[in-house]
């Protein structure tokens, strides 16, 4: 088994289990519907969180704009949602009905053309994969065919979350605005906002998320994998190698595009809006701390230190409005300075010797019962064969 | 509406777009020293503006407060600390944090975010959570009329002035000074020049703190135009990182025609359309133009 | 069958800012050539390497590999033609392990979506075997490629291109910082590869040289001087007025 697969093996496929089993059975039967929805909120930037792992982390690209296609996916989702809460009866009052609410105060009169296909899910369904995968396409091949990378492709990329942002605000009779997108009711009739939908569309999230953790980790172990970590470091050395480097980066590009969108469309549907808030500058970098804080190399770290930034976050802007920035802002210094491997690195220094031990001692006493233990052995031998 | 009436009207939109360009300039200058000479991004580039910005806050309330008679001599001390402020403050910045990070550009751009959230904070929480401004003396107030039709600020003039005062100075100590030249040998070959006896530490600590420093003068020229909060340096950061991007990153000449296309084209699309949709076209050309062309407009080949 | 040469190059020039680094040169290398270009810093021996595999465009003239002409061709074909080059610096992954580095050069999942479904199948783990067997690095395979020596990386480099399988192998300074022992071995190494491929190498050790070179090629300010077997070419005067005269 090579070096890059035992790596993988050993850190994240026990990582995968305890994830999974947090999300999906720890949360909700610790917390209320309240708090799980809010939990499932910040699971939706983890979308985001992994896709920079494998983009940044393992592929040294740095996006500034996954805000963008965060964005792209939920509004994708907010406009079906909007037109479904529109119907001509629950708009009676307006002037023009059956068209949202935002648009009539612009004194827009018919449905713009490019909201009619969102009338349909499966339509809504196939745009909140493809358009923002399109998107980056275009940008992916303008910018890396060109060989424009590193700084500049940041740089760049965070212009573009400026634009969208600043057009979504701009053109508010087609957009929503600065308020965005809201008052998103029901899906095919089915109410988004009982407590039993919630609940669902917590568990829905949570799955979808382990998919992207789990694909995102098959991507890594891939010839594609080693290549992105490859060319990372050596981009020359690839190239005559005999690939096509922007091919590659623009796949990978491609794909962290999409898991962003799921992201913004579970968001949409969870939290009842979207707004340009979530598309601009201020979010797209702040989600790069999420995946920083959990370690940029590690895709299960992503996700939980997307729910720790969030989790400080919440607590410090109820508790000490103040110091948050602060906070925030020591985090970004010494994530970069201290821990650039984040809790993941920690983890491998720390706490991973300590699991091992305990590991090992399992071993020598067959009738040790612990679970956590028995899984991490299962799973150190198993990745050590597989 | 008649010819003089029109004529009027551009001549104000192309004052209003050269006002603009000082504003990106006056920002970008620090920048093109920063990230055009260094290589180092500085995302809070805004924040140290904005110190300056408020250095001649704090001296014009000083000044009300305890000495107003000095009301007419105030700006000039100011804009000087503004300068020394700022730059102070830089050189501290690289001390403890820039000068770990030449290697890893990304993780410099990831720090100094985190340093703009911070200082932002700062400036909430210890000077004015609101915009406050500076009590200007009269000598900036009010505008000049060279026709009756055409009224042209007096600040405006003297951002003007300031902006082609610090660009001169930039290129002279960039292109012709020793300093200048110790910095861009610095910046071409490290090891090279420390072996000839430059100290490249303290090269790199004086250029970020200059450039710092710079921004700090465009701050204290911003408080003749409008006012001052904790977020207004970060406004115009992205705007600024295209200007230096778009000129084509080492090249003065290259910043200086890229802030004056930029903000013309903004300001004269502003007399067409809203004025975020002006900045949304802007924005997407310079994009488009700079993925076709994305070493910038103005480059030196050079052999790799 | 071969009735063209292996590479021909005629008439090539590039030049940057007016200052011309390669000048109208023409130079033939035979199949199972192993060739050995030497010439002074700056005389354009990597510029040339550079021209050949794509990295520098060149402004005038033709690079024939058999009946392509590389300069119309993007780097990533040339190299899928059958043109290897290692660099000057050792270029090694240093972060994956070295049966890795051999693996991800081996020449099939090439394109994105191939890479993404590529299996090891065993001929691929058979070839990382072989060349590592051949670079002298098979006790190395699990070994993180950065915990190498320096004189191992470079094998490290030569094998990643024999996975390829090239026609037209090129190999920039492949000596440089190795021990008296490791230049041996390298030497035998070139000995090895060269019986059914050609091969270009830079060099600057002349007992190195003498070795391996089947034929010498001098360059001097971006233009052949003198072409021949060591001996010929050493005896040259103008060679040894601008190269080992001093």
């Amino acid at each position: 088994m090579s070096h890059l697969t035992k790596k993988l093996g050993k850190a994240d496929l026990l990582g995968v289990v305890v994830l999974s089993a947090v999300i999906l059975v720890l949360f909700p039967s610790v917390f209320g519907i309240f708090r799980l929805n809010l939990i499932g909120k910040y699971l939706t930037y983890a979308f985001v969180g992994v896709s920079l792992v494998l983009l940044w982390g393992n592929g040294g690209i740095l996006s500034l704009g996954q805000g963008v296609f965060f964005g792209l996916g939920g509004y994708c989702m907010a406009m079906f949602l909007k037109l479904e809460a529109s119907d001509p009866i629950a708009t009676k009052i307006q002037t023009t009905p059956g068209i949202p609410d935002f648009m009539d105060w612009n004194q827009i009169v018919k449905l713009p053309l490019f909201w009619l296909p969102f009338k349909s899910l499966t339509f809504t369904i196939i745009a909140i994969l493809v358009v923002p995968a399109l998107f980056a396409f275009l940008i992916g091949v303008a910018m890396f065919k060109r060989r424009v990378g590193g700084v500049y492709f940041a740089i760049i990329t965070q212009a573009v979350a400026l634009i969208l942002s600043v057009l979504i605000v701009g053109q508010q009779g087609l957009t929503g605005g600065i308020n965005g997108i809201t008052d998103l009711k029901t899906m095919h009739g089915w109410d988004i906002r009982s407590d039993s939908a919630k609940y669902i569309l917590y568990y829905v999230n949570g799955a979808l998320l382990i998919g992207c953790v789990v694909f995102t980790r098959w991507v890594l172990s891939t010839k594609f994998g080693m290549l992105l970590l490859a060319l990372r470091e050596k981009e020359d050395r690839v190239r005559f190698s005999g690939y096509d480097v922007a091919n590659f980066k623009t796949l990978a590009f491609c794909m962290s595009a999409v898991m962003c969108a799921i992201g913004g469309a579970m968001f949409t549907l969870q939290v009842g809006f979207m707004s340009p808030s979530f598309v601009g500058i201020t979010p797209s970098i702040e989600m790069v701390i999420y995946t920083a804080v959990g370690g940029r190399m590690s895709v299960v770290g992503a996700v939980f230190g997307t729910l720790l930034v969030n989790f400080a976050k919440t607590f410090f802007s109820e508790e000490y409005p103040d110091l948050w920035l602060f906070l925030m802002g020591a985090t970004f210094i010494a994530v970069v300075l201290l821990f650039p491997d984040g809790l993941a690195g920690l983890y491998d220094r720390y706490g991973k010797p300590f699991v091992l031990r305990r590991a090992a001692r399992a071993h020598s006493k067959p009738k040790a019962t612990e679970p956590n233990v028995a899984v991490a052995t299962a799973l150190e031998s198993g990745g050590k064969h597989g | 509406m008649s010819l003089n009436e029109v004529g009027s009207m551009i001549a104000m939109q192309g004052f209003s777009g050269l006002s603009l360009f000082t504003v990106l300039l006056l920002m970008a200058l620090g920048l093109a020293i920063i990230f055009g000479q260094m290589g180092v991004i500085n995302m809070a580039h805004g924040e140290f503006m904005a110190i300056g910005a408020y250095v001649v806050y704090l001296f014009s309330q000083l000044t009300q407060n305890y000495a107003p008679g000095l009301r007419e001599v105030y700006f000039v001390p100011a804009v000087v600390a503004a300068f020394f402020v700022a730059g102070a403050v830089g050189y501290v910045v690289e001390m403890l944090l820039i000068r770990r990070l030449y290697k890893r550009p990304l993780d410099t751009l990831l720090a100094t975010w985190g340093l703009s959230l911070a200082m932002q904070q700062f400036f909430r929480s210890f000077i004015n959570p609101k915009e406050v401004s500076a009590e200007l003396p009269e000598w900036l107030l009010g505008a000049f009329n060279p026709t009756p039709s055409i009224q042209v600020p007096r600040n405006g003039i003297f951002v003007m002035g300031l902006t082609i005062l610090v660009s001169a100075g930039v290129y002279l100590l960039m292109l012709k000074s020793r300093w200048g030249i110790r910095i861009r040998a610095t910046t071409q070959n490290r090891v090279m020049s420390s072996a000839v006896g430059i100290n490249t530490d303290r090269v790199d600590r004086f250029t970020f703190a200059l450039g710092c420093g710079i921004a700090g003068l465009a701050g204290a020229a911003f408080t003749t135009i409008g006012s001052t909060g904790p977020t207004s340096g970060s406004l115009y950061i992205v705007d600024t990182f295209l200007v230096v991007v778009f000129g084509g990153a080492a090249n003065l000449i290259g910043t200086i025609a890229s802030a004056f296309s930029i903000a013309q084209a903004q300001s004269l699309l502003e007399f067409f359309l809203t004025s975020a949709m002006a900045k949304v076209l802007t924005l997407m050309t310079i994009i488009v133009i700079l993925m076709i062309r994305p070493q910038g407009l103005f480059t030196n080949k050079l052999r790799t | 069958m071969a009735e063209f040469e292996m590479l021909t190059i005629q008439g090539l020039g590039v030049s940057f800012d007016g200052f011309k680094a390669v000048d109208d040169l023409n130079f033939i290398v035979d199949r199972n050539e192993l060739r050995v270009v030497i010439g002074p810093n700056g005389a354009g021996k990597t510029t040339l390497l550079d021209l050949i595999c794509g990295k520098t465009k060149s402004t005038s003239g033709s690079i024939m590999f058999k009946t392509m002409d590389l300069t119309q061709m993007k780097e990533h074909d040339i190299v899928r033609a059958g043109v290897g080059r290692k660099f000057q610096t050792p270029s090694i992954y240093e972060n994956l392990s070295v049966s890795e580095n051999l693996e991800v050069s081996f020449p099939r999942g090439r394109s994105a979506f191939g890479a993404l479904f590529f299996k090891r199948a065993a001929d691929v783990i058979d070839r990382v075997h072989k060349v590592a067997e051949e670079v002298m690095l098979l006790e190395k395979l699990d070994h993180q490629a950065a915990l190498l020596s320096h004189g191992q990386k470079q094998w490290l480099e030569i094998g990643m291109l024999l996975m390829q399988d090239p026609e037209l192998l090129m190999l920039d300074e492949p000596v440089a910082g190795m021990t008296v022992n490791e230049r041996e071995q390298t030497a035998e190494l070139l000995n090895r590869i060269s019986k059914n491929r050609s091969v270009i190498v830079i060099e600057h050790d002349m007992e190195f040289v003498r070795k391996i070179a089947h034929k010498v090629t001098v360059l001097h300010q971006g233009k052949v001087i003198a072409e021949g077997s060591m001996d010929k070419v050493t005896a040259d005067p103008r060679v040894i007025e601008v190269y080992l005269g001093h």
